[in-house]
């Protein structure tokens, strides 16, 4: 580091007189709430338009029903973290012999990085809910569901339970105790992914997933 | 100056510009769309009003806070395993980064886009060093390729059109098929930069928001290329201004609401990127090594005035030259700074030095337009007032860089002959007395008179209809063929 930077950058910040504070009132965060029921049907309204697909199922359906999007798509790989509980439902339930095949992300990416980039067709991963203000997912990746599942393959489909949607993204960090402890990365992700740089032209799909699919477990009030 | 660098000039470059059909159109039409957008996310007046308030106060207090926030920032990151280090100027910061590149023997970047590393000029710098730095945000990609600078700081290359961006790729990347579908260059784009990512040794990216309480570093993005360049490569090296912290993690939700919404009209953006730490233990992906470089170039000698310190609390959202007149027709390369628009004319002053850039003070009509837009209450043309004031005088205790190096000697000659004669009614009256009978023969090609009457300097160049309209509305302004004084003295009132 250059000499000192720090010290002599520190030193001018802590002798001038600077700003001055005021409070903040986080009344109108406060303030946006909906009924339980609207949650949803909002969340899915804002995430449609900006061109996300939605894809409803149950508790008991919901393997079936992605296995049955994949063929309907013609998408022949699905990428998995097997470590979570939803991973195991997935590859409990998933049929045998036509149809895509499960691929467990379960090794250090360089290890699999070629087959990532070239090879996989639609990746899979579990949320920790939505936010129904602006729409939007939360995604926390882990050692067994890695960051990289919703971002290199040209299909996210995301897991989310329809009883577990925040009002806004500041209830959801408060009410899940994020202050507390932050995992090496989370995100929110609303859609795919999409770019407006060339006369703003709305384009989807520029680097990252051309399509998410929320698979949506219908739970709670509705 | 003399023999220094001559300074950068707004009025002859906007004079150019405004010549451009093309570049004007190109504007306008992004702008407009820009500022309905925007608006339609704003339509609950009493919610933009508070919510800006929390936006404000946010800042605020952050930059009241922040030697003590940024300390936190850096225990807390070094505690999370991110590797903090500290800049004082653009030349370290360049150096920082080339020392982790070389240590890692890295020579193919990824860059998320970054306007810090744009006030570093860091592509430039590592490519004379043997380094490819590719820029993989769409438009950041679009300008690198034609060697240009952004020329705005949400839409780099808001400034061409598909026309102009599909013959770019026609020429400069070989395997493209000339197209002017936006999809298809979007496509083109993505197999050449996937590509990119895979075979970089080092992803490089700015910072939105550093939350000091939890050492987490958050990117605003839609396409995606911001997780690319942050994840996928072993090496992620992010850089801020020291202004970018701020204290509480839930201070984050109001802010990210307030750019995304006054920047592109969006709720939300596709992704908010929250980092807090390498790869972690049992990760089977991401960087093994994230560094954060914390850039000051100028921000904390802004930091120690009171007023002034208001230009810190800018979130970089561009609703400001969104919402500028003067942006609108000139575009954002006529400013010759990093951050054009009305941010550009109070921040490159200030960092740049008042009386090198007065240019930038002086260019704007200070209508407020950008103050109302602001999302943090930046009082910008309260503080470009300022700045014209401290670039002809400095104030007393000033700490603003180059403060009373913008003096004209015209401008003070003309102010030092008003200030004479109106101390001396005999001067003053011979002044009205030769303004009124001689006006007629001054050549207003005069320094100070020009500019004020100036249309043939300026209106040079333009389509002969709006010329006409433009000398029919500029018409010098001449003095009356008797003075006021002598008026009211003929009819008979007291003139003591």
């Amino acid at each position: 580091m250059p000499e000192g930077a720090r010290e002599r950058i520190l030193g001018r910040l802590r002798r001038a007189p600077g700003a001055e504070a005021s409070p903040s009132d986080f009344g109108v965060m406060e303030r946006k709430a909906w009924p339980a029921a609207e949650r949803y049907p909002r969340l899915k309204r804002m995430m449609e338009s900006v061109k996300t697909e939605f894809l409803e199922a149950t508790e008991q359906s919901w393997p079936q029903a992605i296995f049955g999007f994949l063929q309907s798509q013609g998408l022949s790989t699905l990428l998995f973290g097997p470590g979570t509980a939803a991973g195991g439902r997935l590859s409990e339930s998933w049929p045998s012999g036509d149809g895509a095949l499960l691929v467990p992300y379960d090794r250090p990416v360089e290890e699999m990085k070629e087959r990532l980039f070239d090879e996989v067709d639609a990746g899979f991963t579990t949320t920790r809910g939505g936010i129904a203000e602006t729409g939007g997912l939360i995604l926390w990746p882990s050692p067994e569901e890695p960051r990289l599942l919703s971002l290199v393959p040209p299909v996210h489909l995301a897991l989310l339970y329809t009883d577990e949607i925040y009002d806004t993204f500041w209830q959801a960090l408060r009410s899940q105790g994020w202050a507390g402890g932050m995992p090496p990365n989370a995100l929110l992700v609303s859609g795919p992914s999409k770019t407006a740089d060339i006369e703003q032209t709305l384009a989807y799909g520029v680097h990252g997933p051309r399509r998410l699919i929320v698979v949506a477990v219908l739970r709670g009030p509705l | 100056m003399g023999a220094e660098k001559r300074a950068p000039a707004f009025r002859p470059a906007a004079a150019g510009a405004l010549k451009d059909p093309e570049l004007r159109a190109n504007f306008r039409r992004a702008m407009d769309g820009l500022m309905a957008r925007r608006a339609a996310l704003f339509a609950d007046p009493a919610e933009w009003r508070d919510l800006r308030a929390l936006g404000a106060s946010i800042r605020q207090r952050t930059l009241a806070r922040l030697p003590a926030l940024l300390e936190r920032l850096e225990s807390k990151c070094a505690g999370n395993g991110i590797r903090v280090r500290w800049a004082e100027t653009t030349e370290e910061a360049n150096a920082l980064v080339l020392e982790i590149l070389r240590a890692r023997g890295a020579t193919r970047v990824v860059k998320g886009k970054s306007m810090v590393s744009e006030e570093m000029h860091l592509n430039d710098f590592l490519e004379k060093h043997g380094i490819e730095s590719l820029e993989s945000d769409l438009g950041e990609y679009i300008i690198q390729l034609d060697g240009e600078t952004p020329s705005h700081i949400i839409m780099p290359a808001i400034h061409k059109n598909r026309r102009q961006i599909a013959s770019l790729f026609g020429r400069k990347i070989r395997e493209a098929k000339y197209t002017e579908d936006v999809d298809e260059l979007t496509g083109i784009a993505r197999r050449v930069l996937r590509r990119k990512f895979f075979e970089a040794e080092a992803g490089i990216s700015g910072v939105n928001f550093a939350v000091a309480e939890t050492g987490t570093l958050c990117l605003v993005e839609n396409e995606g290329n911001g997780r690319m360049s942050t994840h996928v490569p072993p090496v992620h090296i992010a850089l801020m201004g020291i202004e970018k912290v701020v204290e509480r993690l839930e201070d984050v939700p109001p802010l990210y609401s307030l750019l995304t919404r006054s920047a592109t009209g969006q709720a939300i953006t596709t992704y908010f990127n929250m980092i807090t730490g390498p790869r972690g233990a049992g990760e089977k992906d991401g960087p093994a090594e994230v560094h954060l470089i914390i850039l000051d170039n100028g921000r904390s000698r802004i930091s120690s005035d009171a007023e002034l310190s208001a230009t810190l609390r800018c979130i970089r959202c561009g609703a400001c030259m969104n919402h500028c007149p003067v942006y609108t027709r000139v575009g954002g390369h006529a400013y010759q700074s990093t951050y054009p628009g009305p941010i550009g004319k109070i921040l490159t002053p200030q960092t740049e030095g008042v009386g090198r850039r007065h240019d930038l003070v002086h260019a704007s009509s200070l209508c407020g337009a950008c103050a109302e837009a602001c999302p943090v209450g930046i009082p910008i043309a309260e503080l470009l007032v300022r700045l014209r004031r401290e670039a002809a005088h400095k104030s007393q205790g000033s700490s603003v860089l180059g403060a009373g190096e913008g003096r004209s000697r015209w401008e003070s000659l003309a102010w030092a002959l008003w200030k004479a004669a109106h101390r001396s009614p005999a001067l003053y009256r011979l002044v009205g007395f030769a303004a009124t009978r001689f006006s007629r023969i001054l050549p207003s090609g005069l320094p100070i008179l020009s500019a004020w009457t100036g249309e043939s300097g300026q209106a040079q160049g333009l389509p002969p209809e709006l010329l006409k309209t433009t000398r029919r509305l500029r018409e010098a302004p001449r003095p009356a063929r008797r003075t006021l004084h002598e008026l009211v003295e003929e009819i008979g009132v007291d003139d003591a």
